[in-house]
């Protein structure tokens, strides 16, 4: 009996007219309206201000600032790219950066890949405090320890018989404390990759007389090879994109990183007129193009190593 | 039925043979460099950090002699306008970025994760602000935002919205939602591309089973989509939530110093390295982190009983 009344019910209940709106041609295109118009707007709000730093940096001096604004540059200039790449500061800044995530990425790297393989391919007690401990270090605050490391580097720190050598103003002082962040994510990421390799792989390997190290770099590190690049990327920018240590520990502009040399073109305050905002500008984009190429030509890379640094932690 | 049978015993696993010894020994081996590095660079300067929030540490110690104050320092922040201030801005900060991106970050990921021509562009678009640096994408607001020559004053005079042109970031009444500004553009993709992540790995075939029972999409959206992207949600929130809490770049591109715009970690450094009061600092670093493990310890527990 039941049965019946529901069958009777389903048939019997009336389609709403939106449903039915939806299903015409006509219906079909006009619901796709919002739906495009929302795509558009996340287009324009994601790309907009890129647009601008663009915009503002082909755009004269003169035309800068003046009102009305122009949307899009009448007299397109190279000046201020010219002016901003004849700089030292910032062709310094450059050099600098690129030395740092350079090298704080291949540090990372090395050492990060082989506790992955202890971590991802061996079974043994404490592996799972080791994982915690990697983990919270992901998430650390690194303000906390700004006054620690400030102290550490001035070359009066002592630890045990340990003189903890002067890096305060040198580039060494960032690689060193870079690490905080890159060396913890690449190992909790890089174990994951590890993990995923078939359990069986080494065998073969250990059968044919291998040890575990040539095991480590001639199976296993080319396996994983995707895994490297993706983490090594994202290592990098993370280094390259810090600002709070880098504006703490440097003090003379000719070690300025990028973010700090970007920063002191404004400067704590000062007005429109005093900030060469076109050169500015033109710094922004030399400076995220690159990023922006490396990000999209390995977009899928990046958004797996993401999501297995953040979801699956 | 089952408890009628004798378990049959398990085979002892207490003995380690000789390889799983060495197999352990080789793995802590392999586990040096890291753990060594993890430890001077984070454990050592932590355990530090407390210590020196119990001393007046100067950054210039040689012409301050370093000695145990006990709990002043703290005494002093306690009491501190400024450090009070600090904290609630930065708890404003938190609160209006991370639920504005959150909303905006599931419309979009919702939006993206329905299938349409495109769709991979979308994707690529949506790394652009995350990929560009925090400093940058803050001096390119600053520049947008500038009472004279923003595009955002022009735009809003334009349509109408503004009556007249606003400085944005020097006005205290508009400088908060500014820096808010920045944030959500730079991070609400990246908030999305989590969500979306979550998104891709319910079941299709749910949704076309709600489709044969004739649930709204809404209800599918109630029903479905919220409840099971919920671990997303909260692992987003926590990323989200920790981030904000300890917000410097933006902060300090809009404001510098300014004392009424201050960030704990804004707060913190300024102390530190801008009067040189390491132990001060220590003992502000303190609090903010209680306060950021009070937040982790709520979302914990919150994540602990809907598990249960």
């Amino acid at each position: 009996m039941s049965s019946a009344a529901e069958s009777t019910r389903q048939v019997s209940r009336p389609v709403s007219r939106v449903v039915r709106m939806r299903k015409s041609p006509v219906g079909r295109f006009l619901w796709k309206v919002p739906f495009w118009t929302l795509i558009a707007l996340i287009f324009i709000y994601a790309l907009f201000p890129f647009y601008w730093a663009l915009r503002s940096a082909f755009t004269p001096d003169q035309a800068l600032f003046n009102t009305p604004i122009q949307y899009f540059p009448h007299n397109p200039t190279l000046q201020n790219f010219r002016d901003v790449l004849g700089s030292s500061l910032f062709r310094h800044a450059l050099l600098n950066s690129t030395i740092v995530a350079g090298s704080v990425t291949l540090i990372s790297l090395v050492i990060g890949s082989i506790a992955a393989y202890a971590l991802g391919r061996f079974r043994f007690r404490g592996k799972s405090s080791v994982l915690y401990l990697m983990l919270s270090m992901t998430i650390f605050p690194q303000i906390a320890i700004l006054g620690a490391l400030y102290t550490m580097f001035t070359g009066f720190h002592v630890v045990g018989p340990f003189h903890f050598p002067q890096l305060y103003d040198t580039l060494w002082a960032l690689i060193f404390s870079y690490l905080i962040f890159t060396l913890p994510f690449t190992v909790w990421v890089l174990t994951g990759f590890m993990r995923a390799l078939p359990a069986d792989l080494e065998e073969a390997a250990y059968v044919d007389g291998a040890t575990p190290l040539q095991v480590f770099y001639k199976v296993l590190l080319p396996l994983i090879a995707p895994g490297l690049v993706t983490t090594g990327l994202l290592a990098f920018i993370a280094a390259w994109n810090e600002f709070l240590f880098a504006v703490s520990f440097i003090q003379s502009p000719g070690k300025y990183t990028v973010p700090v040399a970007i920063f002191s073109f404004t400067g704590s305050s000062g007005n429109a007129f005093q900030t060469p905002w076109g050169q500015l500008m033109a710094a922004t984009v030399v400076v995220t193009v690159p990023l922006i190429a490396a990000t999209l030509l390995l977009q899928k890379r990046i958004l797996a190593g993401l999501t297995a640094g953040a979801v699956k932690g | 039925m089952s408890s009628v049978v004798t378990p049959t015993p398990a085979p002892r696993r207490r003995r380690r043979t000789k390889l799983q010894r060495r197999q352990t020994r080789l793995a802590w081996l392999l586990l040096v460099p890291a753990l060594l590095v993890v430890a001077f660079v984070a454990i050592y300067p932590l355990g530090k950090t407390v210590y020196q929030s119990f001393t007046n540490q100067q950054f210039l110690a040689g012409i301050t002699p370093t000695k145990w104050v006990g709990l002043d320092n703290y005494t002093q922040i306690w009491h501190d306008p400024a450090w009070k201030h600090a904290v609630i801005l930065t708890l404003k900060f938190t609160v209006i970025t991370v639920s504005f991106e959150f909303v905006l970050g599931l419309i979009i990921a919702l939006v993206v994760n329905s299938s349409f021509k495109g769709r991979g562009v979308m994707r690529a678009v949506m790394l652009v602000p995350w990929a560009i640096p925090t400093v940058v994408a803050a001096e390119m607001w600053k520049w947008m935002l500038d009472d004279t020559f923003g595009v955002v004053n022009d735009l809003g005079v334009r349509t109408h919205v503004l009556s007249h042109s606003q400085a944005w970031i020097s006005n205290p009444s508009t400088s908060l939602g500014a820096v808010c500004a920045v944030d959500i553009w730079k991070t609400t993709p990246f908030v999305a591309l989590l969500l979306l992540a979550g998104l891709q790995v319910i079941p299709t075939d749910l949704y076309e089973a709600a489709d044969v029972d004739g649930a709204s999409k809404l209800q599918q959206f109630w029903r479905i989509t919220l409840p099971l992207l919920k671990p997303a949600i909260l692992v987003t929130l926590i990323f989200r939530t920790l981030d904000a809490l300890r917000v410097f770049d933006v902060f300090a591109v809009f404001f510098g110093n300014r004392l009424d715009t201050q960030s704990m970690a804004i707060y913190i450094q300024s102390a530190t390295v801008g009067d040189g009061n390491v132990g001060l600092g220590a003992a502000a670093s303190v609090f903010m982190f209680l306060i950021i493990a009070f937040f982790v310890v709520i979302y914990v527990t919150f994540m602990r009983v809907n598990e249960e």
